[in-house]
């Protein structure tokens, strides 16, 4: 491969927040352009032309969401990203929940300490309004415990929501699991798989997964849009969150917008197409990237497990180094220190913390996010970068000697 | 030879204009999210702020009051849902977007010509002291007539309620100043003046704590999270201020409609065109040719080349009557038959010329079958 002339010194960063939003393809920009364009039809327009083209263009897109999933078209509801289709999955089943009781009511929501701001802040809602919410804790891998799960759910729980992959650790949950024992006791599986879509195999029917929420601009596709799959058979329902013209068989009114549809569309055919050969080499440079940084940088630790990850995936702490020092110190890396949302945020990490890291140590931590564009020669750059940042840290000399002289 | 296509269904989707594809294009090049304090993330930053400062000029309003949402489904609904107010009054011809959004809401009923009507209003607010939230639209979407806003807003204010607006057809169309008219809250829909679809924007004008419908991370200062949708607010933005310095192109728009409404007067006695006795915007035309369905209609115009709707689009699909005709005192036989034509600042003569000529060939079959009919 040829060295990439963004190398040098002084020129755009090397892109490695492929977390917070990835650079959109080319091949989804041209299969979306004309939709932004000549064929701006209104899709809920029946009555002529250009509403039934664009009606169609979202159709075929619908079919290759649900296609990477194992899904049928009909369970997937375009939202406006993520964040919506969170909002929606559990204030819309704890709201039908409640204006629908059964004789044995479900008021009671599950869902782990690590979970994206918007799950947790649905929550936080909810038990205003009157739900009962358990926050489980997870272990210091990451990743949720099953027998602390199965004792969490109770016949009164309605719902657990479990992140597929996380966004700041990148460590995957054990899906099928989790599935089948929400399967065993009634209990409805949301899976927010913002950052798993695209990435990794995900099977609804295999994980019995009865809703997951989908985002496009982690997938190369563009923002403003993402969906929500809901399960039919057995049937889950949800009150809306937007209510109006009941598109979306209304539970998601608005007009859709046709473009992001297509984008996201062509973003997830795209992502399961290569989904194969793009993991390998991701994971690849992945360990490359880890390799390099370890053997320079004493006392190095990844944070959450190795094992169960997304191939492009990092989040280290650099003991005795302030993550904030440490990204100021290499200005040529766009990298960050946890999730956008709260990335202007000074606090430390709240997923960190949950893995038991003490405030220092999340503090030092930075996350690294590797993605379809990101090449070799940008993570060697990224490497030596870090590894010379660290090595000029007193902090990091101090525990440098340290090093030497246990060994 | 491509047949010729004539595009008058504006109200449900304008075509992009050239300003807001050149600022999607740029933004769409540019990967960054604008949450992240990175120089990518600091860029996306400064793309949304601008936009920001340009959606809320077309509106007369500070940028710190626009809350970018998907779209005028959503503002609608965080409006209704989030303004805390424990009554909601909504006019009886609202979108289906403010209806649905509070099905429980009292509505003000209007006169034959689409008007809202005052004194209804102000004895519904007499009659109630709890604060409440009053929802009355700029323009319909389906008829084009005005509403009077600020004598709504000062009978609001007046009573003590707050004044919510979905000014989503009037934006763009007509000058539009939030504070003039005295609008707390103020909807706005990309799509509808030439920006993308998927996004659009609630306009807080008052100081208020409104409620988040969607939480998480913060964004919109805590009132609406989600990832921003970057390319999509720069051309909404890109297409506000082009519709602002463009307005007077609807001088044109007006004239075109005014002359396709004279010349289906002179072709058919007995149609009707539906609010023309109110102030209107200048684009929209609603017709009746009474004695044909209006999904005849649209299918036969359909046929010949011509794209007009039945009724709003989010419900074109379904056969049902429209409230917004039927709220008028339209009877059954005057909404059936009524299609919406609407136009925008790229119509030109021919596309009405085109129209006219399908719409009268339509005119003499139906009337020559009814003659058929009669004579049989």
């Amino acid at each position: 491969m040829t060295p990439n002339p963004t190398l040098s010194a002084n020129t755009a960063p090397i892109y490695l927040d492929n977390q917070s939003t990835t650079r959109l393809d080319p091949r989804v920009l041209e299969a979306m352009l004309p939709y932004f364009t000549e064929e701006f039809g209104n899709p809920h327009s029946e009555s002529h032309r250009y509403g039934r083209t664009a009606a169609a263009a979202v159709e075929r897109a619908r079919r290759d969401v649900a296609e990477l999933i194992g899904a049928d078209p009909r369970e997937i509801t375009f939202t406006s990203g993520a964040t919506e289709a969170n909002n929606l999955a559990l204030k819309g089943a704890a709201h039908f929940a409640r204006a629908h009781p059964q004789s044995e009511p479900r008021d009671h929501i599950v869902t782990l300490a690590t979970e994206h701001k918007c799950v947790l802040e649905s929550c936080r809602r909810l038990a205003e309004e009157g739900f009962r919410v358990t926050v489980l804790p997870v272990a210091a891998d990451g990743l949720v415990s099953l027998d602390a799960l199965a004792q969490a759910l109770t016949p009164r729980t309605l719902l657990l929501s479990v992140m597929a992959a996380h966004n700041e650790i990148g460590v995957i949950q054990p899906l099928a699991e989790i599935g089948a024992l929400c399967r065993a006791k009634g209990v409805l599986f949301h899976t927010d798989a913002a950052q798993a879509f695209g990435k990794i195999p995900l099977d609804v029917a295999a994980m019995n997964i009865d809703l997951m929420s989908i985002s496009g601009h982690k997938i190369y596709g563009p923002k403003g849009i993402g969906a929500l799959y809901v399960r039919r058979r057995p049937r889950v329902r949800l009150d809306p969150l937007l209510d109006g013209g009941g598109q979306e068989r209304g539970l998601r009114s608005g007009t859709l917008p046709v473009p992001l549809c297509v984008g996201l569309g062509r973003a997830a055919a795209l992502a399961g197409a290569e989904m194969a050969e793009e993991a390998v080499r991701l994971k690849r440079l992945r360990d490359r990237l880890w390799m390099s940084l370890a053997r320079r940088v004493p006392g190095l630790r990844l944070n959450g497990g190795a094992e169960r990850r997304l191939p492009g995936s990092l989040n280290l702490a650099f003991p005795g180094l302030p993550a904030q020092k440490l990204i100021e110190a290499c200005p040529s890396l766009a990298v960050s220190t946890g999730s956008a949302c709260t990335s202007a945020a000074v606090e430390p990490s709240y997923v960190l913390r949950a893995l038991g890291l003490s405030d220092a140590l999340a503090n030092a931590s930075i996350r690294i996010g590797l993605g379809r564009f990101t090449t070799e020669a940008e993570v060697d750059f990224a490497a030596d970068a870090l590894a010379a940042a660290a090595a000029r840290h007193p902090a990091a000399e101090t525990l440098s000697e340290a090093h030497r002289a246990l060994t | 030879m491509k047949r010729a296509e004539t595009y008058l269904d504006w109200n449900a989707s304008a075509p992009l204009r050239p300003e807001a594809a050149a600022a999607i294009r740029a933004a769409l090049d540019h990967c960054g999210n604008p949450s992240s304090v990175h120089r990518w993330g600091r860029a996306g930053r400064r793309i949304l702020e601008e936009a920001r400062a340009a959606v809320a000029a077309l509106v007369g309003a500070v940028p710190e009051q626009v809350i970018f949402t998907s779209g005028g489904t959503e503002a609608n609904n965080l409006a209704l849902a989030g303004c805390g107010r424990a009554r909601l009054l909504v006019s009886a011809i609202e979108h289906g977007s403010v209806l649905e959004a509070a099905p429980l809401a009292e509505r003000i009923p209007v006169d034959g010509d689409g008007i809202v009507a005052l004194d209804a209003l102000e004895r519904k607010l007499a009659a109630d002291p709890r604060p409440a939230l009053v929802s009355v639209m700029l323009a319909n979407n389906e008829t084009g007539v005005i509403e009077p806003v600020a004598a709504v807003a000062e009978r609001a204010h007046r009573m003590g309620a707050l004044l919510h607006c979905d000014a989503v057809q009037a934006a763009g169309k007509i000058p539009l100043d939030g504070r003039a008219l005295g609008a707390d809250l103020l909807t706005l829909s990309a799509h509808k003046l030439g920006g993308p679809p998927g996004i659009g924007a609630l306009v807080v004008l008052r100081e208020l704590d409104l409620m988040p419908q969607i939480r998480g991370g913060g964004q919109e200062r805590g009132r609406r999270a989600g990832s921003e949708n970057l390319p999509g607010i720069a051309g909404f933005a890109a297409a506000a201020a082009a519709a602002a310095a463009g307005i007077a192109a609807y001088d044109d728009v007006r004239r075109l409609r005014d002359e396709l409404e004279r010349a289906i007067a002179a072709l058919a006695p007995g149609a009707v065109i539906v609010g023309a006795a109110a102030p209107r915007l200048p684009n929209t035309a609603a017709i009746a040719m009474p004695g044909t369905p209006a999904e005849t209609q649209v299918i036969a115009l359909d046929l010949d080349g011509v794209m007009v709707s039945a009724g709003a689009a989010c419900s074109s699909g379904k056969v049902r009557a429209s409230h917004v005709l039927e709220a008028m005192g339209a009877g059954p036989e005057l909404a059936g038959s009524t299609i919406r034509v609407s136009l925008g600042w790229s119509t030109t003569e021919t596309d009405v010329a085109r129209f006219l000529a399908a719409w009268a060939a339509l005119y003499r079959r139906r009337r020559n079958l009814a003659e058929g009919m009669r004579a049989a």
